[in-house]
């Protein structure tokens, strides 16, 4: 490994997280440290994997993060559209899960009731 | 300190807002504040998507909590001179609905908890897979080890660190840059890097956090310290109450390994580095920097008098850099972004930003990062929402059972290592622990002294004997026997456990109760002298009452009595026997009339 | 013979000795160290059996004490004691009829304290073996502790 290398690879691996949005339209991310998982996030990474699959969705990928530190709102998700600014969600059970697969993957509809509003 | 701004601007910046020009609108607004001179007293936030596109563009005005929808470039003159200038908003452009009164509603606590918050060594935690090296190297991931590999000198590194007035995040606030050139210069054939995760102190979680969210910022950070102080060899201690940081780091070792930013002749360099963990078994001490060192070379985590210090000689009598999780956290971004960047943020004792965690009685708990300097009550009611259930703020704890209570009165001091040692609590590792009127200061003085009794290692008289002492003259008071002198024997008591303490567990335990006596001595003196506790949390002193009225005689409160003092009949009001009761709450719990009081 | 596979992963030297013990306590069938194991990890190490007994008795998660198969390990941190961690306490009690440091008598579950699990931001909370759980009710708790009673039918 060298500096023209590290370069590459980090090009390459900016241009692979945009074209990751070309294949999937959307990518659910659910928050996978230990508060997230003591809130149950394992159990909402299921749904979402099982309510993909059953409903046959084709442009979703599920991926895990860390903790974006909001403990009181774990587990959190976050949802990335390309082109549109991440929605994210908090207090999130597999029922909830299940609604944003409906809602928000399938119709494209923001659940506002689940919805943290984020400053930037 | 910058001025707090009297207003916040919230302009929604999801994408049907933008296609329906937002960014205008904010151009806008700025335009206009600067005309009318008040951009300091406005920030203007953009954030994601609100909800409500059919209303876009929208915006929210906070404190006021004013939504005004379908806005155009051309309604911002009115809004700035009328509402933002005279206070007056432009009605025909709010929108007061359901919808948008539970946006207001939600969205003051959620914007509020991330808007304040300038995040450093947060930045990767919740966005990027922590378990794939691409994502990080995509967010300039290796670049500072690969930059001072490179093209620095160790003596370079030291003096970027120096400059930045970085200081170590454990809890101590030790100068980082002056802790690294001691070890760089000792002369020595081998020397070793040390990472401090037994992150013990109860209601700290930053450490596991990052060791989870973030591993190979860790692994950076030691490696451009092992470079800068001549080691090729590093430890990181993780407490085994972690075993998610410790499968995410772990995992990032092998990648980077995998990658060769570990091994042999790193960046095509002379540099060769690798790193091991080193996992805790449970005990508090360990966090001591000399038990801890003890502890990885496998005995009983004893500390040892210093000097000499691990600089000199640490593990295996080597030379040895310690420094903890956060603090390694933060040397990448440093590197890239340049000392005078680090050093612009904080105050003028304290640079960077420090990672807090909020817990206890607070409406948003968790992990937030704030620069240097922000006072307690941003921290607590911006941040944290405040207390909930409408309950009033008593007191917050900092820095654990090495730390103190601080009250009310003292919420707009601005944090830094020195202005919270004056308040007699300390920076610890970052924990927040916010009290209500619920908690009674001096039980909560007992429990910290019950932890710290149990966690003395035993090997120093003070420490050991000491701290049973304290323990058992707060659980007289706390049980209403205390008396008067008791209050002076304790503050003696304090300060001799302080001063002849060999580490640091024995000369801050006694932090809590001096801290406590310090702010609230009234309750230490209602305990004593009135046998009260207002927040009737000390059962001894608290005495429960069945209310006639309320009372329907349905007697599962003496079925569940454990004393059996409850009698009563059907028809008639139950009552309870002083004498016997030992004031448990069972009743109080069980009632299912709220029929029983407490009093105190 | 399990013993001898833990100790021909490390090398023998004192420094692994924690990791030693983690390994075979981890993989014993009562969660504990035994006299017989901590000799041969004394021999192996080089070190005297005093010195591993002293390391043993010094940290709290090694047992020489059989244990349940799952340990709980409930957070007796202040966050978590400010959030109610005393009525989660009293309803394991009254669920596995068991207190500090005991253990079931179907040898499943052995409850101990922690001083701090580190998710303050969920208290209370308790951790089984290596799973954490947070924001517990006393509802939950029941729920938990009855997944882990149905893994075992």
């Amino acid at each position: 490994m060298n500096l023209e290398e590290l370069r590459k690879l980090r090009e390459k691996g900016q241009r692979e997280m945009m074209q990751r949005s070309d294949t999937s339209k959307y990518r659910i991310v659910v928050g996978m440290g230990t508060s997230g998982i003591a809130a149950g996030a394992r159990e909402v990474l299921k749904a979402f994997i099982d309510e993909i699959n059953t409903r046959g969705i084709k442009d979703v990928i599920v991926m895990q993060t860390g903790e974006k530190g909001f403990s009181s709102r774990e587990p959190v998700v976050e949802v990335f559209e390309e082109g549109s600014e991440p929605v994210l969600y908090g207090n999130i059970d597999p029922e909830k899960a299940k609604r944003i697969v409906e809602e928000h993957i399938g119709k494209g509809n923001i659940i506002k009731d689940y919805q943290i509003i984020v400053g930037k | 300190m910058a001025t707090v701004p009297k207003l916040d601007v919230l302009i929604c910046g999801g994408a049907s807002c933008i296609s329906n020009h937002s960014h205008d609108i904010k151009d806008k607004i700025f335009e206009e504040l600067k005309k009318n001179g008040i951009e300091d007293e406005v920030r203007v936030i953009e954030t994601g998507c609100m909800g409500p596109c059919e209303l876009g563009p929208v915006m929210l005005v906070y404190p006021d909590k004013v939504f005004y929808q379908r806005l155009k470039p051309s309604d911002i003159e009115t809004i700035v001179s009328d509402h933002f200038v005279k206070g007056r908003p432009v009605e025909e452009k709010v929108l007061v609905s359901e919808t948008t009164r539970a946006i207001i509603e939600k969205g003051q606590q959620d914007t509020d908890f991330f808007k304040k918050q300038t995040k450093v060594v947060l930045s990767n935690c919740g966005r990027i897979d922590p378990e794939n090296i691409e994502e990080y190297i995509s967010e300039n991931g290796y670049a500072a080890l690969g930059s001072v590999l490179t093209s620095s000198t160790p003596d370079e590194v030291v003096e970027t660190i120096k400059k930045s007035g970085l200081r170590g995040r454990g809890g101590g606030g030790f100068p980082t840059g002056r802790k690294w050139e001691f070890v760089k210069n000792t002369t020595n054939d081998q020397k070793y890097v040390v990472c401090n995760a037994d992150e013990g102190d109860p209601g700290a979680f930053m450490d596991r956090s990052v060791l989870e969210g973030d591993p190979h910022c860790i692994i950076e950070g030691m490696s451009i310290a092992a470079y800068t102080v001549g080691a090729n060899k590093g430890y990181v201690y993780i407490r085994a109450e972690y075993p998610l940081a410790i499968k995410r780091l772990e995992h990032a070792i092998e990648e980077a390994r995998e990658y060769g930013f570990l091994g042999e002749n790193i960046f095509e360099t002379d540099f060769s580095f690798d790193l091991e963990i080193r996992i805790g078994a449970g005990a508090f001490v360990c966090g001591e920097e000399t038990a801890l060192i003890a502890s990885i070379e496998g005995e009983r985590g004893n500390p040892r008098p210093r000097p000499p210090f691990p600089a000199i000689s640490g593990l295996w009598g080597k030379p040895t850099l310690l420094n903890n999780v956060e603090t390694y956290a933060n040397i990448r971004h440093i590197i890239l972004k340049g000392w005078e960047w680090y050093a612009s943020i904080g105050t003028e004792t304290s640079k960077g930003t420090k990672v807090f965690a909020l817990s206890g009685k607070i409406k948003n708990t968790g992990l937030i990062e704030v620069p240097m300097g922000t006072t307690l009550r941003e921290l607590i009611f911006d941040i944290g929402g405040g207390v909930p259930d409408g309950k009033k703020f008593k007191a917050v704890q900092l820095g654990g059972p090495s730390g103190g209570c601080v009250p009310e009165e003292y919420l707009d001091t601005p944090i830094d290592y020195e202005t919270l040692i004056e308040l007699g609590a300390m920076m610890g590792s970052g924990g927040v622990i916010v009290m209500d009127e619920d908690t009674c200061m001096v039980n909560t003085a007992r429990f910290f002294l019950d932890f710290t009794k149990s966690e003395s290692c035993g090997k120093c008289v003070p420490c050991r004997v000491g701290l049973v002492q304290l323990h058992a003259l707060l659980d007289k008071i706390v049980k209403g026997n205390g008396e008067l002198e008791d209050l002076d024997k304790l503050e003696k008591l304090c300060y001799s456990v302080k001063k002849t303490s060999l580490c640091g567990l024995g000369q801050t335990a006694p932090n809590p109760v001096l801290s406590t006596l310090r702010y609230f001595k009234d309750e230490y003196l209602e305990h004593i002298q009135d046998h009260r506790c207002r927040a009737k949390v000390c059962t001894n002193l608290v005495t429960y009452t069945i209310v006639e009225d309320a009372c329907r005689s349905c007697g599962i409160c003496a079925k569940n009595c454990p004393v059996d003092c409850i009698s009563g009949e059907k028809g008639v009001p139950y009552v309870i026997n002083q004498d016997i009761c030992i004031s448990c709450g069972t009743c109080y719990d069980v009632c299912p009339f709220d029929a029983i009081t407490t009093e105190s | 013979m399990r013993i001898d596979t833990v100790l021909k992963k490390y090398e023998a030297k004192e420094e692994n000795l924690l990791y030693i013990l983690h390994e075979i306590q981890d993989g014993s069938d009562n969660n504990s160290l035994n006299k017989k194991d901590l000799e041969e990890v004394a021999a192996y190490v080089g070190v005297p059996l005093s010195r591993v007994n002293g390391v043993v008795s010094f940290y709290s998660m090694f047992s020489s004490r059989p244990r349940g198969k799952y340990i709980i390990r409930l957070c007796q941190s202040p966050p978590c004691f400010i959030k109610g961690s005393v009525n989660v306490y009293e309803k394991i009690k009254q669920q596995l009829k068991i207190s500090e440091d005991e253990t079931t008598d179907d040898g499943l579950f052995t409850l101990e304290f922690s001083s701090c699990l580190g998710v303050c931001g969920l208290a209370p909370a308790m951790m089984i073996n290596d799973d954490v759980y947070g924001n517990l009710t006393e509802e939950r708790v029941v729920e938990i502790l009855n997944n882990y009673r149905n893994l075992e039918d």
